[in-house]
């Protein structure tokens, strides 16, 4: 059987298949469905410094091969995440990742600085890329001053792994990923959404609430597999891969343009069983074509 | 842990088309059904079906516990459900399920008034049978825009008195399901609380749970209402189905769907 470990600036998987944030909750609600060991790494729910409401409803809309959302990070703060969710979530045996996002540097600190506390969270994924609230971090995500102002801040404070991920809403993504590797992320894991749009015809009004949203699924699958290619080309930090994965053969596709790992997010509404059923996909693959290992195939195009 | 979820495959063994408008599948697993609570919902994987991505959220109608089957009952409103409706006998039909938090559970000697419309009527069977299980009495007030949406009265005689409105008058009273004159003699009911006391629960669209959330409150009426706000992964982790409440923005689907009226910010 081939190895399918990875490992990403240290943190070790027992397979590179992670779930992304905002798609699998805190890990618990999908315990009754899924061994959660069996994930190489579970990326929690959006928190940032202060509690945020999120957008009005509606916030999602279903799209040709993928859907629309502008959840807007609703969630309860730091400070309950560490009180109320870490003691839940601290013995899950997968690596916890809790996703950080702000509306200032400092915001992004100040958090990332509570996460460092936590025993049992050996990483963080910054969001400097959702296009779903005014200063959600796409701000910060679209201009290489920008993505280094808030990376620098977090990695003066924050000493574990640090994963920045990326928006593809921008001109060159291989320019923010080199900006955010010289500002000190451990690895970089792309594509957030793509931004987007639907408009209910018979009612004559957007179908989001804020009129605009993110896209994901399978139709921003080769949209990522360049930005995956490009990146990895850039950069000597490790890249995660996501963005419309449903099946082992789409992640392939991403080792192969140059992800060490990947993440997968809308597919999980789909199947809550996917994440398992890819990594176990992933090692069929490789022993049908005679890979001794997943290392094998990373980066060869 | 009476509600596990799971996500399984589950095998049609009856298709049948009341009208154009709706079908009732019922589906068998070799293995006993989970027990599931009035109310629950399940999200089916539509498969071949390219314009369908995501799962399409469809209340439990009924649970045959002697033949271990389920019963789900779809109005054909879109492309999703239009291909449910094609499916056949002995295909399979991937489920995730029971979801959400069902109604309130009866207590024997409560009355409840249970008012659906439309398709909205499609959980009240079930919970017209647990409740009767209980020693509680349920009433059904249905609501249509014709007697042809009115489906399985017959069965909801078997658990409670059936009073019916039809907006065309081809049925029941002529107009909505608050302007039946059941409604009076319900508000003399001693209320809940109190030795055989009543509330009211109630599915089906929002106007008609406003205008019967706005008699409860004006009555003094315990009520809850079942709410099918849009939604993606069913479980409370996508944050998409969000209602707004005294206490911020829940899920439907994991908080709800069934919600009692004082915790919505509703205008009644």
């Amino acid at each position: 059987m081939a190895d399918i470990r990875t490992t990403i600036a240290g943190l070790q998987m027992v397979n590179p298949v992670m779930t992304a944030s905002g798609t699998f909750g805190y890990g618990l609600e999908f315990a009754d469905l899924v061994d959660l060991s069996q994930i190489g790494g579970i990326i929690m729910k959006g928190t940032t410094l202060n509690p945020r409401e999120g957008n009005d409803y509606p916030r999602m809309a279903e799209t040709a091969s993928g859907m629309l959302n502008c959840v807007g990070l609703q969630n309860k703060g730091v400070d309950y995440f560490c009180e109320h969710i870490y003691p839940q979530v601290k013995d899950i045996p997968s690596n916890m990742i809790v996703n950080v996002s702000g509306s200032s540097p400092e915001d992004y600190a100040a958090c990332a600085a509570r996460i460092n506390e936590l025993d049992k969270i050996p990483a963080i994924e910054l969001n400097i890329s959702c296009p779903n609230v005014k200063q959600g971090g796409m701000a910060f995500g679209v201009t290489t001053e920008g993505a280094s102002q808030v990376v620098k801040a977090v990695r003066e404070v924050y000493d574990k792994t640090l994963i920045v991920k990326l928006s593809p809403n921008v001109t060159s993504i291989a320019d923010i990923a080199r900006s955010v590797e010289d500002a000190g992320a451990d690895a970089v894991s792309l594509i957030n959404t793509l931004m987007g749009m639907a408009i209910d015809i018979e009612r004559r009004k957007p179908r989001l609430s804020i009129n605009t949203g993110g896209l994901s699924g399978p139709a921003v699958k080769p949209v990522a597999v360049r930005c995956v290619w490009q990146v990895a080309k850039a950069v000597k930090i490790p890249v995660v891969g996501l963005g419309g994965i449903m099946t082992a053969e789409d992640a392939i596709e991403f080792f192969m343009a140059g992800a060490s790992a990947i993440e997968i997010g809308t597919g999980n509404f789909i199947d809550p069983t996917i994440s398992v059923k890819v990594a176990q996909g992933v090692s069929d693959w490789l022993d049908r074509h005679h890979y001794d290992s997943l290392q094998d195939i990373i980066g060869i195009i | 842990m009476g509600y596990m979820k799971q996500c399984k495959d589950l095998k049609i063994v009856s298709v049948e088309h009341p009208n154009d408008g709706y079908v009732l599948l019922r589906l068998t697993d070799n293995e006993p059904l989970p027990e599931i609570r009035a109310g629950q919902f399940v999200e089916i994987k539509v498969e071949n079906s390219p314009q369908t991505f995501l799962r399409r959220p469809i209340s439990v109608n009924f649970v045959d516990e002697e033949r271990n089957e389920l019963w789900l009952l779809i109005q054909v409103v879109g492309e999703g459900t239009r291909h449910l409706a094609s499916l056949q006998v002995g295909n399979m039909l991937n489920v995730l399920f029971p979801l959400g938090n069902g109604f309130t559970q009866g207590t024997a000697g409560e009355s409840v008034l249970l008012v659906g419309g439309g398709v909205g009527i499609a959980p009240l069977l079930e919970y017209a049978k647990q409740l009767k299980q209980v020693g509680a009495t349920p009433y059904l007030l249905l609501g249509g825009r014709s007697a042809c949406n009115l489906l399985q009265l017959d069965l909801f005689r078997q658990y409670g008195e059936v009073y019916v409105t039809t907006e065309d008058g081809s049925m029941g009273e002529r107009g909505f399901v608050t302007n039946h004159s059941f409604l009076e003699s319900f508000a003399s009911f001693p209320l809940k609380g109190t030795r055989g006391g009543a509330r009211i629960s109630c599915c089906g669209p929002k106007p008609m749970m406003l205008a019967v959330a706005k008699w409860a409150k004006e009555h003094g009426v315990t009520c809850e209402v079942s709410l099918e706000n849009l939604m993606a992964c069913g479980l409370g982790a996508c944050l998409c189905c969000v209602e707004k409440t005294v206490k911020g923005n829940v899920c439907v689907c994991k908080e709800g769907p069934v919600f009692n009226i004082n915790e919505l910010t509703w205008q009644i």
